[in-house]
């Protein structure tokens, strides 16, 4: 068994508004091994992205981390670092984020800066971690970046990169800004990739190009990637582990083969059957699930899931089911489940 | 054909590319150019393509929201005339607004869930009855009709594309063109509006025109699927058909692009390389071809024309049903 590279426990995020305290993140936990591409799925309001911009400290106020852990192995380290432990804005932090854990944000277009060049963000970037292209520490010059830039560009398939380093980021296709920012992300070879949504905004066919990338360049640096979308189909083509979030918890974990064939937990079979596939009957009735999200000031009490639940019990709106092991590698926060993994 | 709702022939809608202080005309975006399709009565067309590909601007044209620049769009009224809504004067419009309405991506921005408004336009004048239409609209779509006093933002997205729904049915319209309608709502809440607009055809004999980008809801929702790229139809086909053998190597290509939720089934074959070419620029022959893996010298010089390849199976390629893709 190999170490995990990243340890979340009990993570929980809320967020104090004038109308109540709405816990965004409300007892996460998953591991995440090195090389490994975990993917998160949830609807919205669940908390994946809260729980990586967690990861990252990168919490706006009203938000704080009000419990748990997020343990991360630090490069040349053997001792893991708990990063809520860190301050926000302090100089280590600062050093992992960017360098070490990198966010491939969903929106391109709002993450680059319109009068900078793509390029001279990306060397600004290497400039700022640059001791890692080098041995023994010392800083990298301008120019020896830019070459690393124009590297990068060619890597994550950029045709021209002497010429588009020079181009600002509204002049880039949808396609070419998100494999620019792959670039930037990959630029300080971080051990873990972050990547929100990385293809929401983008057509399909370009979708299948950034996925392809990110695959080949997953095996070729062997990255770690989190990889956190709303789309199951992503998540199935990309993911090896799949971790299941609703309202701030985590509802199932597992392979991503148990997921989509043996799932345990009521909402992950739901979400499965309420997707229009590409081979199934067509113009009929999909299976639902019954309701609607409900508004983050008035969580159910018990399991967030039992109002929308075909399987509810009356002990489902009275206790919160903790995440237990239900298969060999498979973990679900269910009752249905927990007469099995306990009898009592 | 007696139960043709509409038909659409060689539509084209330009914008114009205008520089200077004079603003000269040096080009046009040919957004629109060559949509060719028929409706049928009580049928659901999906309308299919990336984003820039026309499919937005072919709807709007439909509705008359913007004016085309040319091709007929041939109506069949209610009371059985025919007209062509491309060129019909502003006054003859106005009485065929009720009859074909619209379904918005996110009605957020264009919502009033009293929605008493479309009925007065439309000639609803007793108030008495307008909160009783209202009411009964909002128990169609699955809605309790107390709901009728809440602003929108009191509203969730799905609620609120169900009010969206009921604004489009308030003028009991024939033909209901849906752009977008369920991308942006969550996956759980997808099916729901998905079942509705189903349920709703069946009862109500709709005509829909479904225009969106994901393969797998319009292949789920449509009888037909046509397929467009860079302004043009590309192929046209029964759902079934087009999903067994495409006979355009586009719509092939787009099929292999959705990522399968199936683990075991592995999307990697055959992803298409370079992007959309601008529709102010196109290439020369064949808009598809500097991305075509099959293409050939014929698909660089000469534009292919839509023809019907096998019975109500249409394709804009020169090897249609000489190849598989």
């Amino acid at each position: 068994m190999t170490d995990p590279l990243l340890s979340v426990r009990d993570l929980k995020v809320s967020f104090q508004m004038d109308e109540g305290l709405v816990r965004a993140v409300d007892g996460t936990s998953f591991d995440l091994l090195p090389g490994q591409v975990l993917g998160v799925v949830g609807e919205s309001g669940c908390g994946k992205s809260v729980t990586m911009r967690a990861i990252l400290q990168l919490i706006d106020r009203p938000g704080r981390i009000t419990a748990g852990e997020i343990r991360f192995r630090r490069r040349d380290s053997a001792e893991m670092t708990d990063l809520t432990r860190l301050a926000p804005r302090g100089a280590e932090m600062r050093d992992i984020r960017g360098a070490e854990i990198a966010l491939i944000p969903q929106e391109p277009m709002a993450a680059f800066s319109p009068v900078h060049t793509v390029g001279d963000q990306i060397v600004e970037a290497i400039l700022l971690h640059g001791h890692r292209w080098q041995e023994g520490g010392r800083k990298l010059t301008r120019t020896q970046a830019r070459t690393i830039t124009i590297g990068l560009f060619r890597d994550v398939g950029i045709s021209m990169p002497e010429q588009r380093i020079d181009a600002y980021s509204w002049q880039l296709s949808g396609g070419l800004r998100q494999r620019a920012m792959i670039a930037m992300a990959l630029s300080c070879k971080p051990s873990l990739l972050i990547a929100d949504e990385p293809t929401t905004a983008i057509d399909v066919t370009t979708q299948a190009q950034v996925l392809a990338l990110l695959r080949d360049l997953q095996a070729k640096y062997d990255t770690a990637i989190i990889f956190i979308t709303h789309d199951l189909g992503v998540i199935a083509q990309m993911a090896s582990y799949v971790v299941v979030m609703y309202l701030g918890r985590v509802m199932e974990e597992g392979p991503v083969d148990d997921i989509f064939h043996a799932p345990k937990h009521p909402y992950t079979r739901a979400l499965l059957r309420s997707i229009p596939s590409l081979y199934g009957a067509t113009r009929i009735a999909l299976p639902v699930i019954a309701g609607t999200l409900p508004h983050p000031f008035n969580r159910p009490p018990g399991c967030p899931f039992h109002p929308r639940c075909p399987d509810a019990m009356p002990r489902c709106s009275a206790a919160v089911p903790s995440l237990q092991s239900v298969a060999a590698n498979q973990l679900a926060s269910c009752f249905l489940h927990h007469d099995i993994a306990e009898p009592a | 054909m007696s139960d043709t709702l509409l038909e659409v022939r060689g539509l084209q809608k330009f914008f114009p590319i205008t520089r200077g202080f004079f603003q000269t005309v040096v080009g046009h975006v040919r957004a629109v150019d060559g949509v060719d399709f028929i409706l049928k009565e009580g049928e659901t067309l999906g309308l299919v393509g990336e984003s820039g590909c026309g499919k937005t601007t072919a709807s709007r044209c439909i509705l008359r929201a913007i004016d085309p620049t040319g091709g007929q769009i041939l109506y069949r009224t209610r009371d059985g005339r025919t007209v062509d809504l491309a060129t019909l004067p502003p006054a003859e419009l106005l009485p065929l607004r009720a009859e074909i309405q619209m379904i918005f991506q996110d009605p957020f921005g264009s919502l009033n869930p009293r929605m008493s408004e479309p009925l007065l336009v439309n000639g609803m004048k007793n108030r008495r009855e307008r909160a009783d239409r209202v009411a009964e609209l909002l128990r169609l779509v699955g809605l309790r009709p107390e709901f009728m006093h809440r602003f929108p933002h009191a509203f969730s997205g799905g609620q609120r594309q169900r009010i969206g729904i009921a604004r489009a049915l308030a003028t009991n319209p024939r033909l209901v063109v849906a752009d977008e309608p369920v991308s942006a709502l969550d996956v759980s809440i997808q099916a729901q509006v998905l079942n509705l607009l189903l349920e709703l055809q069946q009862r109500l004999k709709l005509t829909f025109l479904f225009v969106a980008h994901d393969l797998s809801v319009v292949r789920h929702i449509s009888d037909r699927i046509a397929v467009m790229y860079v302004g043009q139809l590309v192929e046209l086909a029964p759902t079934s058909e087009i999903f067994r053998q495409p006979q355009h190597p586009y719509t092939a290509a787009l099929m292999r692009a959705v990522p399968v939720a199936d683990p075991r089934v592995r999307t990697a074959d055959g992803i298409l390389s370079g992007e959309v070419p601008s529709p102010a620029a196109p290439p020369s022959g064949c808009y598809f071809h500097p991305r075509c893996r099959h293409a050939t010298a014929r698909c660089r010089a000469e534009a292919p024309a839509l023809r019907e390849v096998a019975p109500g199976h249409f394709s804009r390629c020169h090897f249609a049903g000489e190849m598989t893709f």
